[in-house]
């Protein structure tokens, strides 16, 4: 499961970039490995898009070393580089066919025009556009376009594929088809994919690791359950998935870190759950909203448990969503549960013991 | 580390590139525009063309160009036909362009807007030997009139004079004028126009208050369009008036070629496009509040 | 969509107010008549045969042909630099230089043709054909640009990018990618640059030196009232000439639209 033993693909070593007084990109550390499955996520603005384009050589950087497969990038032009992109408009030559589009970087191959036609069909194969070779690349759909894109890149083996939100221009199920398409294909391929996304369930979906960014750097890198469970920011843990945040305070330390939240009362919580990255109102605790349940007539608590009010219920289909308000807490919080046949979904303004455990919990200070 | 060399990258110094690719048509322009325009000013500052520089320079041409009855007269008639013009085909193309914004099916736009420029894109002299060819004292117009019987005498009216030269360059920018009047047109919001009904007003009330202010931007570029060329026509008040009614430009001829004196001639080329210019920001002024309005 | 009977009657009162005058020409130029008055006399196409046969015509054509002929490719070469120029880079003055460039479509021809008349007879310069042609490229450049920037500019930039990262220099890609997706561009500038210059007259009567040109022919066989006939003939020519290169003009740019799959904006301004 993890990638820790393959080699580094690439390296990325402080590197900064300016676009004339803007800082895009500030301090970026970071490596991949190759054959993983890389997303850089983040807001709009976040520099990802930036980062990316700097692996493929259409961005210099002002400072720092890109290095790919161990060599130095600097002053190797984009159509040196061992990489290959699909854009996000996909970029698809609108006045050639699908296997010109194709084909189109074979151009320079010395391969005989059989052997050529030969790959393009394998490329249109590989990506499900089997027998699409003679259509009018104009007149292709958004899905087909993408896959176009994907086969023209890849049919010439580069060390990485770049993918720009190769998704968000597709409609959700199309977007959902291709999710799983994607990871397909880069297990069958076996090349390191770097994808830049801003949407969080995308990069979780599909990343063997993820690189969360702001304002030009690295939040956090790490695989998706290490995001989603232990993120290392309040900005982080926000950005991914819903988090509950109570307000709480350190009350000592020592092996274990000894806190006190409202409405949770007092626990411990050891040094793995403790973050920096507070939003600066002081420390706050941080739970899931599956993290949390509320106990039903006979039911027991696994671990701890505390009294709150039902505020709000959102009833979902598969889930119902409570929002609770704990004693003594003024904000509400959404615990998630999954509907369970023959229960019944409570109501409005009920008192509810609400179970949950320290060891899910994360503390922002 | 490395700083960025600017070798090999995909993005060379955007700004010299960009230079060096627009330096033919540019200095195409400086060479055969920006040169002349400036050595019209230059001449129209000497005391004799005919001399040169060495004869010395002086405001003196401008003096007699703005206090000479005869240009004063010529200046405020071009003035006087241009705006007359100006206000008539604005006034005319507006219905125009608003019937193909609105009531056309988009399918069709394109087609009525070929129809309506072709006429624009055949010779203009041509066109304007046909406004004579219709106008004159045999022409189209009288002899079709009084072979039908309505009247005994060809009318006298309708040739030579101002009434048919502004007649014939109405005729002519007609396409100028409706153009960008259809570009604003299409630009306004069509839900604005509906909600506007939605609230109870009514379609007259709706275009008063809502479509013609904001089609303002187009109104007035096609104002401008079709005044800048008609106060510099030369070939309509030449063929239409006989060479009797003269206009700025059959002006700058007769001085220049004729009478050789190119320095008057200069400074009435200068106080005309000074003219031009000041007209001209007025109602790019007018513009601005417009828009600023709309905010 | 809404009907409206009244502004369309409207607008199609105008339109034969446009073309009417246009209309007179094929009617008078079969009119067996050297009067252009009405009642019609009979059809003929002598006027036809008088125009074939003059000679003096025939050069004019010739020098128009020429011009024409070499002030739309040098219009259009000229506007592909400043067009790719201008959509594709950012660089300090460029509103001012393009404002330059574009400057002659608000001047009058009067002030254009006086201005270049000045320099070129205080360098020396000889009126000639040669004059006329750094005219009328001089006009006809805004409207190429105008053209062929609005073809640049639905250029997708990254299909730039793309053919650079699948290897290509940027020479090649400008061969293989942006030339043909621009080539409907280029046709109509060359077309509309060609119309133009064709029938312009001031630069050409001015800058002509004694070299005539068609335009400058016409407006010579005026003064003769028994020429007329055959000037209609040979306006009536003219204008299905003209006709006939702006609807191939449109024809490319609808082509151009379709093979890209853009969305037609409906005109070239």
């Amino acid at each position: 499961m993890t990638t820790t033993q393959r080699p580094t693909m690439i390296e990325f070593r402080d590197v900064h970039k300016y676009y004339g007084d803007y800082h895009a990109l500030r301090g970026i550390n970071a490596t991949i490995r190759a054959g993983e499955f890389f997303s850089l996520l983040g807001p709009s603005g976040c520099g990802k898009t930036t980062l990316l384009r700097t692996i493929a050589g259409f961005e210099d950087i002002s400072s720092g070393a890109v290095l790919i497969d161990s060599k130095h990038m600097q002053g190797v032009p984009a159509n040196k580089r061992p990489t290959n992109m699909v854009f996000q408009s996909y970029a698809i030559f609108p006045h050639l066919t699908v296997e010109e589009n194709v084909g189109f970087g074979l151009r320079r191959d010395p391969r005989s025009a059989a052997e050529k036609a030969m790959a393009v069909g394998e490329a249109l194969e590989m990506v499900g556009l089997k027998g699409y070779g003679k259509r009018a690349a104009h007149a292709l759909s958004g899905g087909q376009r993408q896959r176009v894109a994907l086969a023209r890149a890849l049919i010439l083996k580069p060390k990485v594929l770049l993918l720009d939100e190769p998704l968000s221009a597709l409609d959700k199920k199309m977007r959902e088809q291709m999710q799983v398409e994607l990871i397909k294909l880069q297990r069958q391929v076996g090349i390191t994919f770097i994808l830049v996304t801003h949407d969080q369930e995308e990069a979780l979906v599909m990343s063997d690791r993820i690189a969360v960014m702001f304002e030009g750097q690295i939040a956090q890198l790490a695989d998706p359950e290490t995001l989603y469970r232990r993120p290392n920011s309040r900005k982080v843990a926000d950005f991914i998935g819903t988090m509950n945040f109570l307000p709480a305070q350190v009350l000592s330390e020592n092996g274990t870190v000894e806190v006190e939240a409202a409405g949770l009362g007092r626990f411990a919580l050891s040094a793995d759950q403790v973050m920096g990255g507070s939003t600066g109102e002081g420390a706050t605790v941080g739970f899931r909203p599956e993290t949390a349940t509320i106990l039903f007539e006979g039911q027991t608590a696994t671990d701890r448990e505390s009294m709150a009010t039902i505020e709000e219920v959102v009833y979902y289909g598969d889930m119902t969503y409570y929002d609770v308000r704990f004693d003594g807490v003024a904000a509400p919080m959404r615990l998630s549960m999954r509907n369970v046949f023959g229960r019944p979904v409570l109501d409005i303004g009920t008192r509810a013991r609400v179970g949950w455990s320290p060891g899910a919990l994360v503390l922002f200070r | 580390m490395d700083n960025g060399s600017s070798r090999g990258r995909f993005r060379d110094s955007e700004a010299a590139q960009g230079y060096l690719l627009i330096s033919p048509t540019a200095v195409y322009a400086i060479l055969m525009l920006a040169a002349p325009l400036l050595a019209v000013f230059v001449y129209s500052l000497m005391i004799d063309s005919r001399a040169g520089a060495s004869a010395g320079f002086t405001f003196g041409n401008y003096v007699e160009v703005w206090s000479g009855r005869i240009y004063q007269a010529i200046m405020l008639r071009s003035l006087w036909v241009s705006m007359l013009v100006t206000l008539i085909t604005v006034l005319l193309a507006y219905p125009v362009a608003y019937f193909v914004s609105f009531h056309v099916k988009p399918e069709r736009k394109a087609l009525w807007l070929f129809l309506i420029t072709i006429p624009f894109w055949t010779s203009y002299l041509i066109r304007v030997f046909l406004w004579k060819v219709i106008l004159g004292y045999n022409g189209v117009i009288n002899s079709g009139l009084m072979s039908l019987g309505i009247i005994d005498e060809p009318l006298t009216v309708i040739n030579y004079s101002i009434g048919s030269m502004v007649a014939t360059l109405a005729h002519a920018y007609a396409p100028f004028a409706i153009l960008p009047i259809f570009v604003s047109l299409e630009k306004i919001d069509r839900s604005l126009l509906e909600a506007g009904q939605d609230l109870g007003e009514s379609k007259l009330l709706t275009f008063w208050r809502v479509t013609l202010p904001l089609s303002m931007a187009g109104v007035i570029a096609a104002v401008l369009i079709v005044f800048i060329p008609t106060i510099g026509d030369y070939v309509t008040p030449e063929l239409i008036g006989g060479g009797k009614i003269p206009m700025i430009a059959n002006m700058i001829e007769v001085k220049m070629l004729k009478q050789n004196d190119k320095a008057v001639g200069a400074a009435i080329a200068v106080s005309a496009m000074l003219i031009v210019t000041a007209v001209s920001l007025v109602f790019l002024l007018l513009n601005k509040r417009f828009l600023k309005g709309q905010k | 969509m809404m009907k409206s009977p009244g502004l369309k009657i409207y607008t199609i009162a105008y339109l034969v107010f446009l073309y009417a005058p246009i209309a007179l020409l094929p009617i008078f130029a079969f009119n067996d008549s050297r009067v252009i008055a009405f009642p019609l006399a009979g059809f003929t196409t002598n006027w036809f045969v008088e125009m074939w046969n003059d000679q003096q015509l025939w050069i004019a054509f010739k020098n128009s042909m020429t011009i024409a002929v070499s002030s739309a490719l040098f219009a259009t070469l000229f506007g592909i630099f400043a067009a790719r120029a201008s959509t594709r880079y950012n660089f300090p003055g460029k509103p001012g230089i393009i404002g330059l460039i574009m400057l002659p479509l608000v001047l009058p021809e009067m002030i254009v043709s006086m201005a270049l008349l000045v320099i070129l007879i205080g360098i020396g310069v000889p009126l000639s054909i040669f004059t006329i042609i750094l005219g009328h490229v001089l006009i006809c450049t805004p409207y190429a640009v105008a053209i062929l920037s609005s073809a640049f500019s639905s250029l997708d930039r990254s299909l730039e990018e793309a053919a650079y990262d699948l290897g290509e220099t940027r020479a090649s890609t400008f061969r293989l990618i942006i030339l043909p997706l621009v080539m409907p561009g280029i046709i109509s500038s060359l077309l509309i640059s060609f119309t133009i210059s064709l029938d312009e007259f001031i630069i050409a009567y001015f800058l002509g030196g004694n070299q005539t040109v068609l335009s400058v022919y016409i407006f010579g066989q005026f003064r003769f009232p028994q020429k007329v006939p055959a000037i209609m003939a040979l306006g009536f020519v003219l204008v299905c000439i003209s006709i006939l290169l702006l609807t191939i003009a449109e024809y490319f740019r609808r082509r151009g639209i379709a093979k890209t799959g853009g969305k037609d904006t409906g005109g070239f301004l």
